[in-house]
């Protein structure tokens, strides 16, 4: 028995097919899950993929996140179900208020895309057990809203609590709070970051780098070994 | 024009005195006698308003067409090529049951008006053209010209431009994987932004422009009309700009690539249930167009109902109607079966769909409006019999100086010192320094299939993942050669493109070109167009390589001055297994730098003129196809038996650009030693065609000896990959970082 991962797509998202295909890469088994769908087809775990869900526009992931199948992902994500937001899926998760904080513009007002260098800095959720605390790794960056902001009480207590998940490394390529490129929930099954790791999971293609193969790994031994 | 009462096919044959408003519309007086003969009347307002746009330039081809049919006629045997020129795009089969199809257009004239929506708006049009061949798109590449780099309006231009490509191809999902960015005084009041797709699919997908079948219906889906756009094609694309005239703003389309989105996921979607008969997407002249060249190629004619169309502006007239560019709309021709289901999956996708009409036994294009009949005509006399221009054309009268005005004799570095500077001054120069700034504001990695992009000579998409296979696309041109000599500067281009795609390892297949050129009323530019087509006809047929469609720019002049002739040719590759292919990026120290072709003393057109001497005269480089064929054909085999582990064409700023560009994007530096016979000058600046320079791994060297040797291909030792920094022996040693600084550093010190 393999893990059943749910990916979503949202009119308008972008990376569903490529997560679809990280997930098989790591072997466990991709679900098709559909925004007008109140339904998570009981899958193991949910990743929320990049893109432009419903043009971003208004606020990017300020209208996926009143999506039917929101419904049923945010009680559960509230029960312990592991789920990954990257990029657009990372601001859909703050706004349906799974993760604290927000994106704002880059702060060079540009759409960035760039061979991103990282450390991962909790190596204990869900999404992040294969990886080493403090480990540095390579992941593409790709958005024109990745600025990730908080009020300081808010980043005093994600930083205090260990729940700051990556921090950009070299370069701050977006203006970032306290270098913050990704953050998890109180219980670590929330996980949401800016940079792709569906994008780095084969050495062919992309930046020819594997680095972000661990993301899937992680939760796919996570729920084989439940 | 009058509105009461309904200006009806009947009333029109009523009022045969009435004035119409066709020198406002853009046709000539001879081309409105011509619709009134053609349809035995005066045409309706209607009837008006499309053939205006259908028989601009832009739309009709009618001053290049005479001179595009050598495509045709000097097309190459090929069994490759599944569709031609002709439909939306061409395609071609790569193997393995795949079909690709690709296409380079325009969108200059709404990019300088309006650079944000006009770029974004120019990859919306080729991604619809894409899509409505039945494929689905892959990869979207950009090539750019704008002004000087340090002009003031270059910095309105070139951002918004940018924006726009970024803004609208990042939302699709489309990874931009290739394309150029150049710098000319002589696009200063005409940027070029060229805009292409690659798309893939299975040959069984391949969907044509036709409607066929009575009874069929026609559905148009996508988004709401509406008044913006309305006259691009033939007010915007097909006129000089004038400073005397007013602003031609509201005929540029806004885009929404949420929109196109949704309408290439439905569409691909209606596809694989097989649900459409014809389909056309609106883009130049919308449903005017739409309308007339689905009629016209099937096999009955249609009767539409414009009442029907859903609007974003209640107000608009049937003419606005007709001619409106909104954007994200396409046209499909369904089986009455079969309509519940398309609407079905239009739903899902919140496209808004419409039946608006349908295909009739007849032949006429009938269309209706508050029940009253206000367009009635032979759809094939709008869409295809046009107005053809045999414009006079003539060698102008300054060429022989320019030629004359040889490169050749400008005076060249004297000292070591001298020759350094120069080498310095041409990395940071905006046009050979890297362009980073630019496309890290496009998306490379989406879809998880980029296996090349740029900087890299060209893009490289993997289209099957259990075998490997893969698709390369280079587009190339090089305005300064084409001046000097537009057949040869044609030639060049596609010399370029087609070296481009065998230095990944990929095999050239196919051409698409992107032709623009000043005003064809000036016989000046028709006879550069005329040889530029000519040029790259023959070159075409000698390399096996047939053009599958593309684009024609016309009137790309301001006044009096018009744009260097700058035909833009993109060459498809397909490569069997894409973990063969070659990168740019120098890869491991100690490896051999081996320059293949021979270089001799040209300087025509070149980047060095340029830049140290402002200079343009003489003559481009000599175009030697058969050694272009035999380069690549070295280039693809060394790549496929892993005798290379780097390759780079060598094109403009010569061997010193190459060798630079190869070091700084592998952080390894290389020493170079003057050939014999060769002075340090000539070496590194000539700008010889058919040459590469390629890396071998020592344990390759004899192997990759001896092919070279056995096939006449001259191979010159001339270093090794070293250090950190690019030392050309006895001359000077440049660190990798000085480098970096100037190649990196200029255009965003010039435009961020």
């Amino acid at each position: 028995m393999t893990a059943r991962i749910g990916v979503v797509t949202f009119p308008g998202s972008l990376d569903d097919r490529d997560t679809q295909r990280a997930i098989r890469l790591a072997g466990a088994e991709p679900v098709a899950l559909w925004h007008k769908d109140k339904d998570l087809k009981q899958v193991d775990a949910v990743v929320l993929c990049g893109g432009f869900s419903y043009g971003d526009y208004l606020r990017a992931g300020a209208i996926a996140r009143f999506s039917p199948v929101m419904e049923p992902l945010i009680e559960q994500a509230k029960a312990g179900l592991p789920v990954l937001g990257i990029c657009n899926g990372f601001q859909i998760l703050t706004e349906a208020h799974l993760l604290p904080g927000t994106m704002l513009r880059n702060n060079h007002l540009h759409f960035i895309c760039r061979d991103q260098k990282l450390r991962v800095e909790n190596a204990e959720t869900a999404w992040t057990s294969d990886y080493t605390a403090g480990q540095e790794i390579h992941i593409p960056l790709k958005n024109i809203d990745g600025q990730y902001v908080a009020d300081q009480r808010t980043l005093d207590t994600l930083e205090s609590e260990g729940r700051v998940a990556f921090r950009y490394l070299d370069v701050n390529p977006n203006g970032s709070n306290n270098d913050i490129a990704g953050v998890a929930n109180e219980a670590g099954n929330v996980v949401g970051l800016m940079p792709h790791p569906e994008h780095a999971v084969e050495p062919l293609v992309g930046t020819g780098r594997t680095d972000g193969l661990p993301f899937f790994t992680s939760i796919l031994k996570k729920l084989v070994n439940a | 024009m009058s509105r009461t009462p309904l200006d009806t096919v009947e009333h029109a044959a009523a009022t045969p005195d009435v004035e119409l408003p066709w020198a406002e519309l853009g046709l000539k007086k001879d081309e409105y006698e011509r619709v009134v003969e053609i349809l035995g009347r005066r045409p309706t307002g209607a009837e008006l308003a499309m053939y205006s746009v259908m028989w601009s330039e832009h739309c009709s081809y009618k001053s290049s067409k005479v001179h595009l049919r050598q495509f045709g006629e000097k097309a190459p045997e090929n069994d490759a090529l599944l569709v031609g020129i002709g439909e939306n795009a061409g395609v071609v089969d790569v193997g393995q049951g795949y079909a690709v199809t690709f296409k380079v257009e325009s969108h200059n004239h709404p990019s300088y008006v309006e650079p944000y929506q006009g770029a974004a708006t120019g990859v919306g049009g080729i991604v619809r053209d894409i899509i409505a061949m039945g494929a689905r798109p892959v990869a979207v590449v950009d090539p750019l010209r704008f002004g000087a780099a340090d002009h003031p309006d270059t910095k309105r231009v070139l951002p918004g431009v940018v924006a726009g490509i970024g803004g609208y191809g990042n939302c699709l999902g489309l990874p931009n994987i290739g394309g150029e960015v150049v710098f000319d005084s002589c696009y200063q009041g005409n940027p070029l932004v060229n805009a292409g797709c690659i798309g893939v699919m299975r040959h069984e997908d391949i969907h044509l422009a036709k409607a066929s079948g009575a009874g069929n219906k026609v559905i148009l889906y996508g988004a709401r009309t509406g008044g913006d756009g309305i006259g691009g094609a033939s007010i915007l694309a097909s006129e000089t700009f004038d400073d005397a005239k007013p602003s031609k703003r509201p005929a540029v389309q806004v885009g929404d690539p949420f929109q196109e989105k949704l309408l290439i996921e439905c569409t691909l979607e209606a596809f694989r249930e097989k649900l459409v008969v014809g389909i056309q997407d609106l883009g130049a002249a919308g449903l005017s167009c739409a309308t007339s060249e689905l009629a016209s190629n099937g096999s009955g004619g249609m009767r539409v109902t414009l009442d029907d169309v859903p609007l974003r502006d209640s107000t608009l007239s049937p003419e606005e109607i007709l001619m409106s560019e909104s954007q994200e709309r396409m046209c499909a021709v369904v089986e009455p079966g079969k309509v519940d289901r398309f609407l079905e999956i239009c739903e899902k996708w919140d496209v808004i769909a419409t039946v608006i009409g349908e295909v009739t036994d007849g032949d006429r294009l009938e269309i209706y409006w508050h029940g009253g009949k206000i367009v009635d005509v032979d759809p094939r006399t709008v869409a295809h019999e046009g107005p053809v221009y045999e414009r006079p054309y003539a060698r102008p009268s300054w060429q022989d100086a320019l030629q004359a005005d040889d490169a050749n004799k400008l005076p060249r570095p004297q000292t070591s010192e001298e020759l350094r500077d120069q080498v310095l001054k041409l990395v940071g120069s905006p046009n050979q320094a890297s362009k980073s700034w630019i496309t890290s504001q496009y998306d490379h990695f989406v879809q998880g299939n980029t296996v090349l992009a740029q900087p890299e000579d060209s893009g490289m998409i993997r289209i099957d993942e259990e075998t490997g296979l893969g698709v390369a696309l280079a587009t190339d041109g090089n305005g300064r050669y084409a001046k000097l000599d537009p057949y040869a500067g044609a030639q060049l281009a596609l010399a370029e493109a087609y070296r481009n795609v065998a230095t990944t390892g990929a095999k050239p297949l196919a051409v698409s070109d992107c032709l623009n050129f000043g005003s064809p009323e000036d016989p000046a530019v028709m006879w550069q167009f005329a040889e530029a087509v000519r040029g790259l006809a023959d070159a075409c047929q000698q390399l096996g390589t047939p053009v599958t469609g593309g684009n024609v720019s016309l009137y790309n002049q301001t006044g009096e001055a018009a744009i260097h002739p700058t035909p833009v040719v993109a060459v498809l590759g397909v490569i069997d297994d894409v973990a063969r292919r070659t990168p740019v990026a120098f890869q491991e120290e100690g490896q051999l730098l081996y320059l293949l072709g021979d270089t001799h003393e040209e300087f025509g057109g070149s980047a060095w003129s340029q830049v140290i001497h402002d200079h343009l005269g003489g003559l481009p480089p000599k175009v030697d196809l058969e050694r272009e064929r035999l380069l690549a054909e070295i280039l693809i085999a060394a790549s496929r038996d892993g005798m290379i582990d780097s390759a780079h064409d060598l094109s403009d700023g010569g061997l010193i650009q190459a060798v630079v560009e190869s070091a700084l994007l592998g952080g390894k530096g290389a020493r170079l030693i003057v050939p014999d016979g060769l002075d340090a000058f000539t070496f590194l600046f000539s700008e010889s065609a058919g040459r590469a320079v390629v890396a071998v791994p020592r344990s390759e060297e004899v192997r990759f000896n001896d092919m070279c040797g056995a096939r006449g291909l001259p191979a010159t030792r001339i270093g090794v990959v070293d250090g950190d920094s690019v030392d050309v022996q006895g001359e000077f040693t440049l660190s990798l970082s000085k480098l970096r600084e100037l190649h990196e550093g200029t255009i965003p010190a010039l435009l961020a």
